[in-house]
């Protein structure tokens, strides 16, 4: 197995402890620089993946102070502005600064190992990639302390509220900026990785999922991440340089605004959740011990979702006024979306049937992502019908829609991921026992979170509100309770994670039954530091 | 595919620790903090701006010659040059969707906004005897009235100047590809020539627009569609210069093969790239 490599594993024994010793002289820094100076992708990702759960317990101690004031209607805890403040840092770190790093660190660790390459094509601007990250999360953070405290503009940033903001709101566009730079390198790295990378025999239709996703989601992100830019650059000049893009005095339409941010908008929403895919396409065959059903099926649907998603964003001002046809196409549009997820779900309902399932903490967190995901999924579907959302746009209803697709989907597959890929990482297993509480932990808390929401959007809760009316009280009470639990749920994943590294039980090469990509097959646990320096003989 | 990988002789270059992108990392956070600041008249604003701009200066020029360097020293092999390839060619469509957010905003304002302001409802609740005709500066510019940029006069020959100088710097990469160097260097001393001039005639464009048209960039949607699109195209056409310069220099010290121009055929792609967009903003901002 492993002797087809030809790589540094002189050893390549099972025993992953007695690798890693050999590696110890394998061309690893040592020192600060290791890290500051990076060209490895194993190590960048790591980066990526630890930076990303530091600003997931920012930006949730943010829920988490919306969720305190929010416990009993007036006012408990902190200001209007400030509250507005959190909702606004709260959405822009989760999905800058948790969510896509994450997802981004994946593809570090994986892509090179899973097509048989011996490092992403640009080892350099991989590592500019990640380190634009933590100045721009210090600009978001100190954008709490501008004067006027932070921009309670909403992470959308529509103007004409952007447009009056106090100084916080430049600092926010600046970490827009910079974090969108970051995006396009990292993507322009992975395109050209998954491109001209794979070793000889890895054809495109061959690679794993994840690749496939991640190659798409790329592309996604260098098309969609400039107009973003565009869009808050129109608005600084608006704000400083006397420019009227968004003022209808000279000429300009707030509504404008909003049409180029939900341009980047939507195909954002899929920069999230494809990826998320990937990581489920590969752990459901593992754990299923079938290949992926419909793996053709499975390209062509997410190619599908993501030309799909360049053509529905205004889906997100059904209310902003526009004609009705506009409407009528967008609505059409957008519901076209739901058959290339279908496909996607049934494929992966289709790979369980039959298999010889068990049902591991990744399988679980799995499995979690595509109960909850496809309803997220279908009260997306509900929104996407116009006369429905102009009843419950911004209300409630879609905070529990979105909050299913971004934190039950994405997140959810993030930790199948993690717990998945951990003993391949790291050469030691975690602790099974915990991950299953972690899991059933933050299912029934997740739930308990979200699901009310669902009630008072529709019996007419507005978002992004401090206050609210004495009506909606249990409901805010109860997804109060649960927002905490799971946030204290997550302090037993940050533990598991911990353990595992510092005292886990050994791992083996293939720890997986089922798992059949070029990580399991070819190189042992943990990877070594420097993978198929030449490509490996594929069939 | 594996005869591909032998041919080459060497494995594919990883390059060792770098301190250049930490470097670009703590330029991006004094440029970030620098411009927040200097914006908002807090005090250290421009300094932080222009220590920016010095690391970053550094930072792209001892980046750019280590490349330079190891592409010499024969570190890279074809598989690296096609990555090379593949970077470029995507980073060049961002930008492409980075000036399409800037014409989508032209094209929303002149074929929605302008005239919904124009329409009959708000000629009598919001704004009396505003007709929605463009070129405007909205229905409430306080600033008098302001001459549009006129399209036959320099934007034309700015116009002919930029297509020419596509044509020279495929001449010079003609003159590559035989290994005659004088032809390279001068066909790419011409195309240098030519962008500098473009750029002086923009910079005088400006200053005529701002001091005999009463044309500025706060002049409504008009004048912020026609600032900041030509303004981004002026940017990218001097950062386009400044690589040409860099590749005249590296031409005149032997750098480049028949086989190994990837630098050169980079900036060739980034020049064609900035013509097109020249091309469009001919047609769009100024003719129509």
């Amino acid at each position: 197995m492993s002797t087809a490599t030809h790589d540094h594993a002189h050893g390549h024994s099972q025993d992953g402890g007695h690798a890693h010793d050999d590696h110890a002289h394998d061309h690893k820094p040592y020192g600060m620089m290791r890290w500051l100076g990076s060209t490895n992708h194993k190590d960048i990702g790591t980066m990526y993946l630890w930076f990303s759960f530091s600003m997931f317990l920012v930006g949730g101690v943010m829920a988490l102070i919306i969720r305190a004031e929010l416990f009993q209607p007036g006012l408990q805890i902190v200001r209007p502005e400030f509250f507005n403040s959190m909702t606004t840092y709260h959405g822009l770190i989760m999905v800058f600064g948790a969510i896509m790093p994450a997802f981004v660190g994946f593809a570090n660790w994986l892509i090179p190992m899973q097509i048989g390459a011996p490092d992403m094509a640009f080892p350099r601007m991989n590592n500019l990639s990640f380190w634009l990250l933590p100045p721009a999360a210090m600009l978001l953070i100190a954008a709490q302390f501008a004067p006027g405290g932070g921009a309670g503009v909403g992470w959308t940033m529509y103007a004409p509220l952007t447009t009056q903001a106090g100084p916080a709101m430049d600092l926010t566009i600046f970490a827009v900026h910079i974090l969108g730079m970051s995006s396009i390198m990292g993507s322009i790295n992975i395109i050209t990785t998954v491109l001209n990378m794979r070793a000889p025999g890895m054809t495109l239709m061959k690679m794993p999922l994840f690749c496939w996703t991640w190659l798409i989601t790329a592309y996604l992100l260098v098309a969609s991440m400039p107009v973003l830019a565009g869009a808050v650059t129109m608005t600084l000049t608006d704000r400083h340089f006397g420019t009227n893009f968004f003022n209808a005095a000279g000429g300009g339409d707030p509504v404008l605004y909003q049409h180029i941010f939900w341009f980047f908008g939507h195909p954002e929403v899929y920069i999230i959740a494809i990826p998320a895919f990937g990581v489920v396409s590969q752990v459901i065959p593992a754990f299923s011990r079938k290949p992926l059903f419909g793996y053709a099926s499975m390209v062509y649907a997410t190619a599908s979702i993501a030309i799909l998603s360049f053509m529905v964003w205004a889906h997100h001002m059904y209310t902003v006024g526009m004609p009705v046809e506009t409407q009528l196409y967008f609505m059409y549009a957008t519901t076209l979306i739901a058959i290339p997820t279908g496909v996607k779900v049934f494929n992966w309902v289709a790979t369980m049937w039959k298999g010889s399932l068990t049902f591991e903490t990744p399988m679980l967190f799995a499995l979690g992502f595509l109960f909850l995901f496809s309803l997220g999924g279908f009260t997306g579907l509900v929104l996407s019908i116009t006369p429905v959302d102009v009843q419950i746009h911004d209300t409630y209803y879609v905070v529990a829609h979105f909050h299913y697709v971004m934190v039950a989907g994405a997140l959810f597959s993030a930790f199948a991921g993690i717990y998945f890929w951990l003993p391949k990482w790291t050469g030691r297993m975690y602790n099974e026992t915990l991950g299953k509480w972690h899991f059933w932990l933050s299912l029934i808390f997740f739930n308990v979170t979200f699901f009310v929401q669902h009630f008072l959007g529709l019996a007419g809760m507005p978002r992004r509100v401090p206050d609210y009316a004495l009506q909606f009280a249990e409901f805010n009470a109860i997804s109060t309770i649960g927002a905490f639990g799971f946030g204290i749920s997550q302090l037993l994943f940050l533990y598991v994670v911990v353990k595992c590294i510092t005292g886990g039980e050994k791992a083996e090469q293939k720890q997986w039954e089922g798992a059949d990509s070029l990580e399991w097959t070819h190189l042992p646990s943990p990877a070594p530091y420097h993978s198929f320096s030449t490509p490996p003989a594929l069939k | 595919m594996s005869t591909q990988h032998t041919a080459t002789s060497d494995n594919y270059y990883v390059p060792g620790l770098s301190h250049w992108p930490i470097t670009a990392s703590v330029a991006m956070a004094l440029l970030g903090f620098g411009a927040a600041f200097s914006m908002n008249n807090m005090t250290g604003g421009n300094l932080l701006l222009i220590l920016g701009f010095i690391v970053l200066f550094v930072m792209f020029a001892g980046w750019f010659s280590t490349v330079a360097h190891e592409s010499e020293g024969g570190m890279y092999n074809r598989q690296v040059g096609m990555s090379f390839r593949w970077g470029m060619s995507w980073f060049i469509f961002s930008e492409v969707m980075f000036f399409a957010a800037f014409f989508g905003a032209l094209g929303y304002m002149r074929l929605y906004s302008v005239p919904d302001l124009g329409s009959i409802e708000h000629q009598q609740l919001l704004w009396p005897g505003f007709k929605g005709d463009w070129p405007t500066a909205g229905p409430h510019f306080k600033a008098g009235d302001f001459t549009p940029m006129g399209a036959w006069g320099i934007p034309a020959l700015n116009t002919a100047l930029l297509l020419t100088s596509g044509v020279t710097i495929t001449i010079a990469h003609w003159g590559l590809l035989k290994k005659n160097r004088a032809q390279l260097i001068w066909g790419l001393a011409a195309t240098i020539a030519l962008g500098m001039i473009f750029l002086g005639f923009q910079i005088y464009e400006y200053s005529h627009a701002y001091s005999a048209m009463n044309l500025k960039l706060t002049s409504g949607a008009y004048g912020s569609t026609f600032f900041m699109l030509t303004g981004f195209h002026g940017f990218h056409v001097t950062v386009g210069t400044i690589m040409l310069w860099v590749i005249l220099f590296r031409s005149v010290a032997g750098h480049f093969t028949p086989e190994n121009h990837f630098g050169f055929e980079g900036v060739a792609w980034y020049w064609h790239f900035v013509d097109v967009v020249w091309v469009l903003l001919f047609v769009l901002v100024y003719i129509l």
